[in-house]
């Protein structure tokens, strides 16, 4: 019984205890090493002492205690300065109640993960490692590296944000609408790298967007007064809701137009929904609720033939004018087609071709084909289908894509 | 914590400024170098010539070979230095985003290692 609320504890606590420790002792592997020993103490002392009053705090402290010897004795074999600093802020005693910063240690942890000094794979792969709790093995089988790869890139991380002195705090007032947007940036990337791709390890891909959703969450309650956590959040609900209708059981894709509605997930569209509200009373809309607005749309309708093109192509317009993107440019092209007819469409895509930014991203030439094939403009689609199936990359896409130039041809 | 901040310009583009530009930009540099100092964050720095002074020095089995020219030929240069003593990363790339060959080149962040003093 006592192991099991252990179990427990270190699914919900070790991420945060792992943070507090990360703080006192800025060292990310020195704070992983001795978290792990404390919970390894808990098995072990917990049976006949019973459990302690503060578990937490006793965690904590047990982790806290751990460090000491550790630095001590490497001390003992070098005298370096910082180390011997470390070790007399460490011995300063430390209340036995929780520490009232323990909550912004998680915060300050996001930030010091994805600081823009970082390269972007680095900051995934640390969130992922540090706030998320995954393995090593688990996020190279997520990203498709080898284990080696990943493990070099942790380290390479955590050596810099010590050698480099990251800070671990959060960003004064003046740094943090840029800091919010690599922070934000990585949790959208985290849940896009679980969402998009069909191959790979599944039950992996389910936990990197269920990660990215909790990610989103706690920056919300971490920063329960800014307009963008919410919609973030709401974003990643409203896709995520559609998830098991995206695919076959086979792996093959299900167009938005094509999937069973009645199973996309109720309660999250229902959190999603009042989120956007909540998002967009806050000021002019960022990015993301923008997007999380678009798909709200999407998910207000009861069947495809009920969806509301206007208002996704006023959204979209909005959305390119504020935060212009050719991707954005290529989902404003392709709602206008809906809205008013595929010619219109096709007018855009072609002078987005022609401006060859997205030269090398298969959706174009397929939203091209798309379009062609509605205008019965068979020969064309074909060419533009051919050429989207050139550079799709992903397996389930690259299938879909051949099964409808097998149709127009 | 020790970060030296290396300046990259383009030394062409330089040679293609006027005379009033260059002597802007060198008040520019004046009235930084004067802040950091008055802040505390300064321990050195300085400009240097271009790189068509530069010599290279290798020592190979043992004998000098020396080279005209900068070690590698790249679109920017290294133009200049400061050392600078900051609380942390954050601070170290505020103060660099301040020099005024930041607006025209780069300028590369580096912690100096700190090297334990021989007893």
């Amino acid at each position: 019984m006592i192991a099991d609320a252990i179990g427990r504890l270190y699914r919900e606590e070790s991420g945060r205890i792992l943070a507090t420790l990360i703080r006192l002792l800025g060292d990310f592997d020195l704070a992983e090493e001795v978290v792990q020993e404390a919970f390894a103490a808990a098995l072990e002392q917990w049976p006949d002492e019973g459990l302690p009053r503060n578990p937490r705090a006793w965690l904590v402290q047990t982790a806290r205690h751990r460090a000491i010897d550790r630095l001590r004795r490497r001390v003992r074999f070098s005298e370096k300065v910082d180390e011997l600093t470390a070790l007399q802020a460490l011995e300063e005693p430390a209340g036995e109640e929780e520490d009232p910063g323990v909550r912004d240690d998680q915060l300050r942890l996001i930030f010091t993960c994805c600081h823009p000094s970082l390269a972007t794979e680095a900051q995934v792969a640390l969130t992922l490692r540090t706030l998320c709790g995954l393995s090593t093995e688990e996020i190279a089988r997520a990203f498709l590296v080898p284990t080696a790869t990943m493990a070099q890139r942790l380290v390479r991380a955590k050596h810099k944000i010590r050698a480099a002195c990251i800070p671990y705090r959060v960003p004064p007032p003046e740094l943090l609408p840029e800091r919010m947007d690599a922070v934000m940036a990585v949790v959208y990337l985290v849940f896009t790298e679980g969402y998009a791709a069909t191959v790979g390890d599944a039950l992996i891909r389910r936990e990197l967007c269920a990660e990215a959703i909790r990610l989103a969450r706690r920056l919300d309650a971490l920063l329960p007064d800014r307009g963008e956590p919410p919609a973030l959040l709401a974003l990643l609900l409203l896709h995520d809701s559609r998830r098991v209708t995206r695919s076959t059981p086979g792996g093959d894709l299900v167009l938005l137009e094509d999937q069973d509605r009645a199973q996309w997930d109720q309660a999250q569209i229902a959190e999603g929904l009042s989120l956007v509200e909540r998002a967009l009373r806050r000021g002019p809309p960022g990015p993301y609720a923008l997007q999380a607005a678009i798909a709200a749309v999407h998910t207000r309708a009861p069947r495809a033939a009920d969806t509301d093109w206007r208002q996704i192509t006023a959204l979209y317009a909005l959305l390119l004018q504020r935060f212009p993107s050719p991707v954005v440019a290529l989902n404003h092209a392709v709602a206008v087609a809906m809205s008013e007819g595929p010619a219109a469409g096709l007018r855009l895509l072609d002078s987005l071709s022609a401006r060859g930014e997205l030269s090398k991203y298969h959706l174009l030439p397929a939203a091209r084909a798309d379009l062609l094939r509605r205008l019965g403009r068979n020969e064309e689609a074909a060419t533009a289908y051919r050429e989207a199936v050139a550079l799709a990359t992903n397996a389930a896409e690259r299938r879909f894509l051949e099964r409808r130039l097998a149709e127009t041809t | 914590m020790e970060y030296m901040l290396l300046i990259y310009n383009s030394e062409k583009e330089r040679a293609s400024m006027s005379e009033a530009q260059r002597g802007e930009i060198f008040g520019e540099y004046r009235a930084f170098t004067d802040a950091i100092v008055k802040s505390g964050h300064f321990k050195a720095g300085a400009p240097l010539q271009a790189t068509s002074t530069a010599t290279t020095v290798r020592v190979k089995g043992g004998k000098t070979v020396t080279t005209d020219g900068p070690f590698a030929e790249t679109r920017e240069q290294l133009g200049g230095y400061y050392l600078v003593e900051a609380r942390d990363l954050d601070e170290a790339t505020a103060i660099a985003a301040r020099i005024p060959g930041a607006r025209f080149g780069s300028v590369e962040v580096r912690p100096v290692l700190q090297m334990t003093q021989p007893r």
